[in-house]
Parts: C-alpha cells; structure tokens; sequence
C-alpha cells in the first residue's frame, strides 16, 4: 500500500477556508493519492475553494450548533471511518480546534498523534515528519508505529499554499453522532478583539515588545513603531501572560507563527518559546540591554541598549521622515 | 466540590535542554521543577474549592524516577494529596500513553467533579494530553480557558480563541486546560512548605494502574533521526552611544521599508 486516502481538517473564517487550511491542502495532493476536507460546519460556501486548492471531496458536519468543534468532529470522523472509509493519514493544523479534534480523534482510534511537525515525507507505506525542537535548533524526525490512520498536525506556514484550479469538491455529509455526556460543552457567544492594522501573522514587518519594556504603558512605543512603519504590533509571552496586551498579539510557539520581511524584537531576550515563532522572518532587528540574550545570536542587527531610549529616538526620526 | 490538577514536573526551564543521545528523548535527570504553566491550574483549583465552600485539590502526576519536588510545590500551595505515577517503563511513553496513564490516576483517586490541566507542558508541548484524558474519561471539555467560574453545578468559561474568546458553558464533571496567566499562582507560605513535606503521595507504577503497554513497548512512533537545523548567522551588535537608531534606520532604508 501507499498513502492514498489522505484527509484534511479544514477550518474557515468569514465563508472562506483559512490560509492555513490552503497550506495543508498544498502538501497533501503532493503526495500522490485523493484528498478530502473534513469540514466541522456546513461547507456551501467552502466547496469551490477547496476544489480549487486540491480536495476532491469535503466531508461536512452539518451547522454544529454551538458544540464546540473538538468532540463533535472526532465524533463525525469516527463515524465515517467505521463507514468503511478509511484515510491513511490525517493532517491537522496546529490550531486550537485542530488540537482538540485530533486528540478527541487519538482516543476514539487509539492511534498516536505527532504534533507541531514543520514537514512530511512518505516513503512507501511509511510516513516521516520533521519537528523543531529547542526553538528550532534540532530537527527530530519521527515515524508511526502501527498501522493507518496516521494522525499528525503541522505548524502554520510549513508550507505555501496554492490554487490548483481543481473543479468545487463534492460535498459529503459526515453527520455529528450521538456524543453523550462528551457533548456537553456549548457556545453562547462570540467576541473578537479588534486590532487595527494588517493582521499579525500576514504583516510585512512586525514590531514586537517584551518585558525589557518594564511597563504595561510602554507598549505605545511598539504600537507607534509599527504604525509608522505600517505594520503589526506584536507580544512575547511575558507580556500577554502579564495581561499587558490581549492573547491575540502573542509571536511564539503558543501564539502567532510570523515570517514578515522584517521583525524589531524590543526588550526581547528571545526565550525558545518566542524564537519558534519569528525566526523565519527575512531580517531581525533586536533592541535588548542584555548583551548576553539569545535574540542576538539570531539578529541581523542587535542594538544592546535601552529601549527605552533608542525606540523614542527611532520613532522621532522616523516621523521626521514621513 | 472536589478537583484534580495534572502537574507536571520538568527539567529547570532556565537551564538549555538537551537530548538524551541514546534513547533521543529529553533528559530529565536532574532535579524537576513543578511546570510553572500548571502553577496557573493549581491555583485556579484552590480558589474554586474555596467559592464552593468545600472539598479539596488533588493531584496526579506522572515522572520516570519518583521525583516528588515539583508535587510539593503545588501541595505547598495548598492541594491535599497526590498521585504519582512512577515506574521506569514509562520512558519513552507517547502522548497518548501519558493520557491514559493520568486518567487512571485520577480514576484511582475515585474521580473528581473537575480536572484541571494546563495547556501543554513547557518542556515537551505535545498539547494534547487534557484532551485526550477528557476522551479516555468521558467527560466534556473546554480547553483554553482564561477564566472560569461555577455557577449553578456548571462551568462558565470564557475560551481564548485565536481571534478573541468565547462564552462558553459546560456541565460537571468536566476538564478544562487552562491558559497562563488565568489568575495570579500564590507562592507558597512558610507554613505551607512545612505542611507539605507531610501531605500524603501515593507513588504507583503503571502496572498497579492497570495501564499496559507503557513506554516505548506502547508508543505509537519512533524517532529515527535527529539532525542539526541550519544555523542562522548573527549579524551585526552594536553596543548604544546614543545613535544606535540611525543603524536601525539606516537598516530599514536599505531594506527600503521606509
């Protein structure tokens, strides 16, 4: 056997499938055998652009009907792979519905799952993935025991999505079973926190500002930069955790994954955590007091100084110019 | 109302971890620290016990050598009891291996109206054991909770998402994984230090679980290689005299974002 049946949890946003989607749906039709979207939700208004993007079928819950999407589409997946479909490997994204799915999935399988993986081969009936570990100095390669579903999950931009002009996928109802005391989890309502400016994770150039800030206020500093340079204010760890700035601005391995053209790290000592997310960028500026901070070992150019007094001096130049 | 918070203890995160070369998993050797990430579970489990009015926090926990260290720290704080699951065979356990191995020990301590975990562990960050311990347990779940209340025997949460949250309500018994920062962890008192060192921990193997095959014996996956990622190169460090920035603007111009 080789992989054949190879299915993508897909996810949507504003009636149209996420880039990061996009991105897994790229990788999987590279590797040789049919693909379908599992779509928790109703896929309508998904279908065309799944087609477009590799997926000969889409597999759709249904409207979920405020369940939260991790019981509910394990529990659909289960049922349609005791149907006699039977993929050999299921790629997820490393979001937080993608995680709980695929772990609810695990157990309902008992098969494994191998997370935060940046890569993927299949060689004959095996697959190897690649995962980063120690802020993506080692790369660890992994194999599945046993046998199919393989059930891995990948980091956001792995990979480069693109559109293959494939016909709308056909869609397949993939009803959500009875859950039991599981599905008593529900949705009530919805809030988005609003930030202005491109989105963080599709920014050209990110400005992002950590503890070395010293105070919750300091951030307008960062906010000021990336406005001037039109692009998205960002956060370390430190900072969101300290509730300075909303969980939405957090870069780093339990927050954004960002590759702009160029990223400033402000009072950033550059914790593993953090460097997962932002070393992809093209150009890293870092602006630390602490000479010894592992964010320079990685910086085109490190300014070892005072926040505090090179970003106003920047800031006031930069308005000079403009 | 009673809870369960899943602890785990780690190597000391200020300290660089390293791959064991013979079995590539990470060494935890040294001494192991209660994971601050489930510090924020530990605390949250207490302040909920005390809104009830009654009950208490539990504990479990499993670690390849019988370290106790990290459990003191969250017994210091002012949980009950633990369980630890300790056993040898256990190097080398998947994820979901450390599921099932933690949801028998919370079934061992006779179950609980919540469990409690963080969202992924600061050392390995899998992410998916409170998930999947919710599956093995058969109990609803809401993950990523920044802040939780009980109201009327069910949970109100309100769940990070990547856009903002949601308002979400689940019966008990119930998991949550909860985020950092969700409240603020006490450090522990004198006193509690003291009361710790006497508090009950019932060190179990997998076998006096029930749980088999543990270890490598039961993982799903096997690592077969282990390589250098490509370096990237430091660039230029200039220490500030006060003009540093015309560096920086000088950077962006060639780099013609500004």
């Amino acid at each position: 056997m080789a992989i054949n049946n190879i299915w993508v949890f897909a996810q949507a946003a504003d009636d149209a499938p996420t880039t990061f989607t996009l991105e897994l749906l790229a990788k999987a039709r590279t590797l040789g055998g049919t693909v379908s979207a599992f779509v928790g939700g109703d896929a309508s208004a998904l279908a065309a652009a799944l087609g477009d993007h590799g997926a000969s079928k889409v597999y759709a819950t249904g409207a979920l009907g405020g369940a939260l999407p991790g019981v509910a589409v394990a529990g659909a997946m289960k049922a349609i792979i005791d149907g006699g479909d039977v993929p050999d490997l299921i790629m997820f994204p490393q979001t937080y519905e993608g995680r709980d799915v695929m772990s609810r999935l695990s157990v309902k399988l008992d098969r494994t799952v191998i997370t935060n993986n940046v890569d993927l081969v299949v060689e004959g009936d095996q697959i190897t993935v690649t995962t980063p570990v120690f802020g993506g100095n080692t790369l660890v390669s992994t194999t599945f025991n046993g046998g199919v579903p393989f059930i891995a999950s990948f980091r956001p931009k792995s990979f480069s999505a693109e559109a293959v002009g494939g016909a709308a996928a056909s869609i397949v109802g993939a009803p959500v079973p009875d859950l039991g005391a599981t599905g008593g989890a529900t949705v009530h309502a919805t809030h988005v926190e609003e930030t202005t400016g491109p989105k963080l994770d599709e920014a050209n150039i990110v400005v992002s500002g950590g503890r070395g800030l010293g105070e919750a206020a300091k951030y307008e500093l960062i906010e000021q930069l990336a406005k001037l340079l039109k692009g998205a204010p960002g956060a370390s760890r430190a900072i969101v955790d300290a509730g300075w700035v909303p969980y939405s601005y957090q870069v780093g391995q339990t927050g954004k994954v960002v590759k702009p053209s160029i990223y400033i790290a402000a009072g950033i000592s550059g914790a593993t955590q953090h460097m997962v997310g932002m070393k992809g960028a093209k150009n890293i500026i870092a602006i630390n007091k602490d000479k010894e901070a592992p964010i320079f070992g990685i910086a085109d150019l490190g300014i070892v100084g005072d926040v505090h007094k090179v970003l106003p001096k920047l800031i006031e130049a930069l308005q000079a110019r403009s | 109302m009673n809870v369960i918070v899943c602890v785990k203890q780690i190597p000391d995160p200020a300290s660089p971890g390293a791959l064991d070369p013979s079995t590539n998993t990470l060494k935890r050797d040294g001494k192991l620290l209660l994971d601050e990430s489930d510090s924020y579970g530990v605390e949250m489990a207490l302040q909920l016990v005390d809104a009830a009015g009654g009950g208490e926090v539990s504990l479990v926990s499993m670690a390849p050598n019988g370290e106790t260290a990290g459990m003191r720290t969250a017994l210091a704080m002012g949980a009950a009891k633990g369980v630890l699951v300790s056993d040898p065979a256990l190097l080398g356990s998947d994820a979901l291996t450390t599921a099932k191995v933690l949801a028998a020990a919370v079934k061992r301590l006779g179950g609980a109206d919540l469990v409690i975990a963080a969202t992924e562990s600061s050392d390995g960050y899998t992410g998916t054991v409170p998930e999947q311990m919710a599956e093995l347990l058969g109990v609803p779940s809401v993950t990523f909770a920044k802040k939780v209340v009980v109201e009327s025997g069910a949970l109100k949460v309100e769940r990070q998402t990547e856009a903002g949250y949601d308002e979400v309500t689940c019966p008990l018994p119930a998991l949550i994984s909860v985020t950092a920062g969700v409240v603020e962890p006490r450090y522990p008192s004198f006193k509690g230090i003291m009361a710790a060192k006497s508090k009950p921990v019932d060190t179990v193997t997998a076998g006096d679980l029930g749980v088999a095959p543990v270890g490598w014996a039961g993982a799903g996956q096997q690592i077969t290689k282990v390589a250098q990622a490509e370096a990237r190169q430091a660039g230029e460090i200039i220490e500030d005299d006060g003009e540093a920035y015309t560096k920086i603007v000088a950077f962006l111009d060639q780099l013609k974002a500004i």
